[in-house]
């Protein structure tokens, strides 16, 4: 089914629930859908579990809805930051989970829920804290921890471009988490500099293949 | 390359050092350098070289930290600090970021310690203290993922504590992972046998044999 083409950013995320598992791209700033983020923010949306790199940072997107406490879990690689205040006071008033990971598996655990797997046997983490509790195997001499994929029941992503059936190209490494998690969501939100008609994208070029994007709103700006 | 081999009377500053494992990268290699220390070493990369350098956060052919009207929001290191890409770079997801990384395609990866083992075990990514909120990032995947992982750190504490330990005392990141510690008081190499001396630099190696709580050989 072709993408649903929002006519604005609120209209993009107004069927996010509370309790919902969202997925939000980006690494540091770079791909990271600042507008989809407000708009979640000013829908209500809350006890929700958020999977993202960092933890939000300075006073702007993921971190505001961490100072808003409308984040009950947060499943993430790397949330202590210089400007990472919200998210610090959040976890040390224990009002926020965290599920710490390495990148690479949450790269992998995204990667294989929308690949249909149902859990990889990984070297990264062996031995260490974060593997405690978890199956782990030798396979010809080395160790491995079993991880799960992470399912979520939205994504919110940005890309920089898309044409009319939801074929998306990205912008450097603003790419990041954005194909991994578009696939790992039931339902992938993406806000694009600019919407081409179909055939606009070559084919050869498409990242995000259409068959994984459902909502697209144009928001502009980079169109580098 | 022999150079590299040769002892010194005075310790090794942050910058020799950091010329000192750019010397080490074989031609045509990639590689990946952690944040902090290791970053130091691109400065020191010749073209002649031809290193090309992986960022885990999404790129081959990473260039020099961009200045003025280079600064682009889209193009960041793993640090998160904007810079430069060279021709023939290319851009990937997270995912084939880390399966590159994991799939021992990447010939180096250089990071900085907290301590390293006389094993290889590495430490660097949590200091254990109570109340310390833990961030992972890609340390782990990073400690594991390479052909070779080189460690670049001082070689003792502010209170004068070897940080090449006989078996880490900080949360572990990978194990039985660094091959090659250098620090500004010796370059050590670390095999199946345990540890060997490759270098001195303001020291000897007696005087490293006493300080130091592992077994050393001369390499």
């Amino acid at each position: 089914m072709a993408p649903r083409f929002a006519a604005s950013a609120a209209e993009a995320v107004s069927g996010i629930r509370d309790g919902a598992t969202v997925l939000i791209g980006g690494f540091g700033n770079a791909g990271q859908p600042m507008e989809l983020i407000d708009a979640l923010m000013d829908c209500g949306a809350t006890d929700l579990t958020v999977v993202n790199n960092n933890a939000g940072q300075a006073d702007a997107g993921l971190a505001l809805l961490i100072k808003e406490r409308r984040v009950k879990k947060i499943i993430c690689s790397f949330p202590r930051q210089s400007d990472s205040w919200h998210f610090d006071e959040a976890y040390r008033a224990g009002e926020i989970e965290l599920e710490l990971v390495p990148q690479g598996n949450l790269a992998e655990r995204l990667r294989a829920a929308g690949a249909g797997i149902g859990g990889f046997f990984t070297p990264t983490g062996y031995g260490t804290l974060l593997a405690e509790g978890k199956e782990t195997r030798i396979i010809d001499g080395k160790g491995y921890v079993l991880e799960s994929p992470i399912h979520a029941d939205f994504a919110l992503i940005k890309a920089l471009r898309a044409d009319r059936v939801g074929n998306l190209v990205y912008r450097k490494t603003a790419r990041n988490f954005g194909p991994i998690m578009a696939a790992a969501a039931k339902q992938a939100i993406v806000q694009v500099s600019e919407v081409v008609e179909t055939g606009g994208i070559d084919p050869e070029v498409v990242v995000t293949p259409g068959i994984y994007v459902d909502t697209v709103v144009e928001i502009g700006g980079t169109n580098r | 390359m022999s150079t590299t081999y040769t002892d010194t009377d005075a310790p090794l500053g942050k910058n020799e050092l950091a010329q000192l494992v750019a010397a080490d990268i074989a031609n045509g290699a990639f590689v990946n350098l952690g944040i902090g220390q290791p970053t130091l070493v691109s400065n020191y990369l010749s073209p002649e070289q031809g290193v090309t350098l992986h960022t885990e956060n999404g790129m081959l052919g990473m260039g020099p930290e961009a200045v003025g009207e280079q600064i682009d929001e889209d193009l960041i290191n793993a640090g998160k600090i904007p810079v430069t890409e060279l021709p023939g770079a290319s851009y990937f997801h997270h995912a084939d970021s880390f399966a590159m990384m994991r799939g021992g395609h990447l010939d180096v990866c250089v990071l900085g310690a907290f301590q390293v083992s006389q094993a290889g075990d590495l430490a660097n990514w949590h200091t254990g203290a109570p109340g310390a909120i833990p961030a992972v990032g890609g340390a782990m995947d990073l400690a594991i993922g390479a052909k070779e992982t080189w460690v670049m750190m001082g070689l003792f504490t502010k209170q004068g504590e070897s940080k090449l330990v006989e078996a880490l005392t900080y949360p572990v990141t990978g194990l039985g992972c660094v091959s090659r510690v250098y620090t500004e008081s010796a370059v050590f190499l670390i095999g199946p046998d345990g540890v060997s001396v490759r270098s001195t630099h303001g020291t000897t190696f007696e005087e490293l044999e006493e300080r130091l709580p592992v077994k050393l050989a001369r390499a």
